[in-house]
């Protein structure tokens, strides 16, 4: 399938009075056409930033400050913020989830109002028209009595049926690519399993790409086919999914895979957890920010700046010196 | 098994909660939100009980109840022996001596303005536990390093620490006066991936030390919930609908919610994931308000009959410590 986007070194800093925080440091990432990516990080590694990096919804005290957004051969990071390019590419190509359904929705304006302003803004549709389409839109997406339910306010909806309103917005103007930042995080576990499954027929119909954000390594075990793993602002390991759960090669990725417990795991086994805490972004020492909690750390590691992603087979990338392959003595 | 009479800890029989909603000038009471409806259940000296269910199905009040937060509107709470149910102020305060309770959230359940070794120390004031400063002193520093935090720490405040060293506080300050029971009410679902193990192990290694602290673990996250527990009980709607080993739990779930929360949970296994059937529930949760008639699950169940809306089945017993509320099994 064709490269659709692809993000080259982003870099995105927040300045603030301690210091500058290099939220995103170096990120690198492709997605093809119709392909699920997971992105996976605990909370700071900069998965969300580097995301709204993408659709240029940094504001200040954060700023872009390098890097590439290639999407359809145009570098995004060219155009200004809040020029007429950029808005013609948020919402109607590149659109967007967020994790609070609570708050992501205007409470003092009807679902009608808010799903057919993209309708009309990105396809010129009338208000009749838009407004047909929207209720098609909100029964695509499960919302029962949907031609009634168009004319409530956010309010008169559960969380769950709040992100469905959400991810019909998100695809109202039929979009390359939907980023889905913590989907479905703030919701109730059933509820979770409808959205989700949902989520991915929807994608297909569309045939839009679909970026998962999330710290849930179980959805993108599932869902994604391929995995990026974050950490402190920069991208540790990547790969098709399979290869990352099956030979995961960073020492954090097989950490976290043993310190999360399993529905499926045997009685009386003992989570290994990491030891230690996420680095502060602010004043990051040149070499791996993982190493303070590595129990793989080698002389090497301590000398040496962090490495670039290097290749462990084809599609699978590690930033790592240690070969985490051979046992560990 | 030690199933033995004796070392019951905890004997909770046919628990209701009730909170009256109340409308108009007069305050009348109009309905009743049946939080907890008829729960029943005992705990054993050592043990660990799972309580596990969406939001809204009554796992945290049991949980308060169970520490006389709230009065119980019918139903019998026997601990160590003694009946609390309808014990005075005064005398409740020996019994909360010997019960605990671990908030979820570490950053709201510690007193911005106090320091941390006066957060631990507190209970010992309270129950006049700890009758020197010198003996004061050193059970602070005794309760620090028993959760893994240095002592001199003490004099820090709460947002100096990171949500995990928060939530050992929290620990420690659970532990100050030697309970035998603690009530976990979600006590790692506000952590990162990488510290929740951390806090897990803890809370392990804390009961194979003592042999006589029983916890109350309670959680929407069925996979962590079973990871800690000895005994599970799923909850739905205020209802106990099924309750047995933690290990039958994965194997042979009956009650078909359990089958479906469980099958909601992805594995962070994508080979598993591959070939695992999912049951997507129709709807949500129906408000507590106005509970289905009948069994409560019936509208969304998959194996409902006409039968299932007459009454609630009681729980029956099915195998050894296995016990369900379907008629359908």
């Amino acid at each position: 399938m064709a490269e659709l986007l692809h993000v080259k070194d982003l870099v995105t800093q927040f300045k603030t009075e301690s210091g500058v925080v290099k939220a995103v440091n170096g990120v690198s990432y492709y997605i093809d056409e119709q392909e699920i990516i997971g992105l996976v990080g605990e909370s700071g590694c900069g998965k969300s930033v580097s995301q709204l990096s993408v659709m240029q919804l940094i504001s200040a005290p954060g700023e872009i400050t390098g890097g590439e957004v290639i999407f359809e051969r145009e570098n995004l990071l060219e155009y200004q913020p809040h020029g007429p390019e950029m808005r013609a590419i948020r919402g109607a190509k590149i659109a967007m989830i967020f994790q609070e359904p609570m708050t992501s929705l205007n409470p003092v304006l009807t679902i009608a109002q808010q799903l057919t302003e993209m309708l009309v803004l990105h396809k010129k549709m009338n208000a009749d028209d838009a407004r047909k389409k929207a209720i098609e839109l909100l029964d695509m997406v499960g919302i029962p009595a949907a031609e009634k339910r168009i004319d409530d306010y956010p309010h008169n909806f559960s969380g769950g049926m709040r992100q469905r309103v959400m991810i019909a917005m998100g695809l109202s103007c039929n979009p390359k690519i939907l980023i889905a930042d913590e989907p479905t995080t703030a919701l109730d576990v059933t509820t979770q399993a409808q959205l989700l499954e949902m989520m991915k027929n929807m994608v297909q119909q569309f045939r839009t790409s679909l970026v998962i954000v999330t710290h849930n390594l179980g959805v993108v075990a599932r869902y994604a086919q391929r995995i990026y793993i974050m950490y402190a602002g920069r991208i540790v390991e990547s790969g098709p999914t399979k290869e990352i759960f099956g030979r995961p090669r960073h020492p954090y990725t097989i950490g976290l895979l043993k310190c999360i417990p399993r529905l499926d795991e045997e009685e009386g086994k003992k989570l290994i957890p990491i030891n230690g805490l996420p680095p502060n972004l602010i004043n990051m020492p040149p070499t791996c920010a993982f190493l303070p909690r590595c129990s793989w750390k080698i002389d090497k590691c301590s000398k040496k700046p962090w490495p670039e992603l290097t290749s462990v087979s084809s599609n699978h990338f590690i930033r790592c010196y240690v070969n985490t392959k051979e046992k560990k003595s | 098994m030690k199933q033995n009479r004796d070392n019951t800890i905890l004997k909770v029989t046919d628990l209701k909660m009730y909170f009256p909603v109340m409308r108009g000038l007069l305050r009348r009471k109009v309905a009743d939100v049946k939080a907890v409806d008829g729960v029943s259940f005992n705990l054993i000296k050592n043990e660990t009980l799972g309580l596990v269910g969406e939001s809204g199905c009554g796992k945290t009040t049991v949980g308060r109840c169970v520490l006389s937060l709230y009065r119980a509107t019918a139903g019998k709470i026997v601990f160590q022996g003694n009946d609390i149910t309808s014990l005075s102020e005064y005398k409740l305060q020996n019994v909360r001596k010997n019960i605990a309770l671990i908030f979820q959230d570490p950053y709201s359940s510690l007193d911005p303005r106090q320091s941390a070794g006066s957060i631990v120390g507190e209970p010992l004031k309270i129950h006049r536990i700890a009758m020197t400063k010198g003996e004061y002193k050193d059970r602070v520093e005794e309760l620090f390093r028993i959760v893994g935090l240095d002592p001199f720490m003490a004099d820090r405040f709460p947002h100096e620490f990171s949500g995990g060293q928060r939530q050992r506080i929290g620990v420690a300050r659970a532990l100050a006066c030697d309970p035998s029971l603690i009530i976990c009410d979600e006590p790692i679902s506000a952590l990162d991936v990488s510290i929740q193990a951390q806090i897990i192990n803890l809370l392990e290694d804390l009961q194979d030390k003592s042999k006589n602290l029983s916890y109350i673990f309670i959680a929407h996250d069925l996979s962590v919930v079973r990871h800690i527990s000895d005994r599970v009980a799923v909850m739905y709607l205020g209802h106990i609908v099924e309750i047995c080993q933690s290990k039958a739990l994965y194997e042979k779930p009956l009650h078909p919610y359990t089958r479906a929360l469980l099958s909601a949970i992805p594995i962070a296994d994508p080979f598993i994931e591959e070939t695992r059937e999912r049951i997507i529930l129709k709807g949500e949760v129906p408000s507590p308000l106005n509970p289905p008639h009948g069994c409560p699950f019936h509208p969304r169940c998959f194996m409902a009959i006409p039968e299932c809306s007459q009454a609630m089945p009681p729980l029956r017993t099915i195998d050894t410590g296995h016990e369900v509320a379907c008629i359908r099994v």
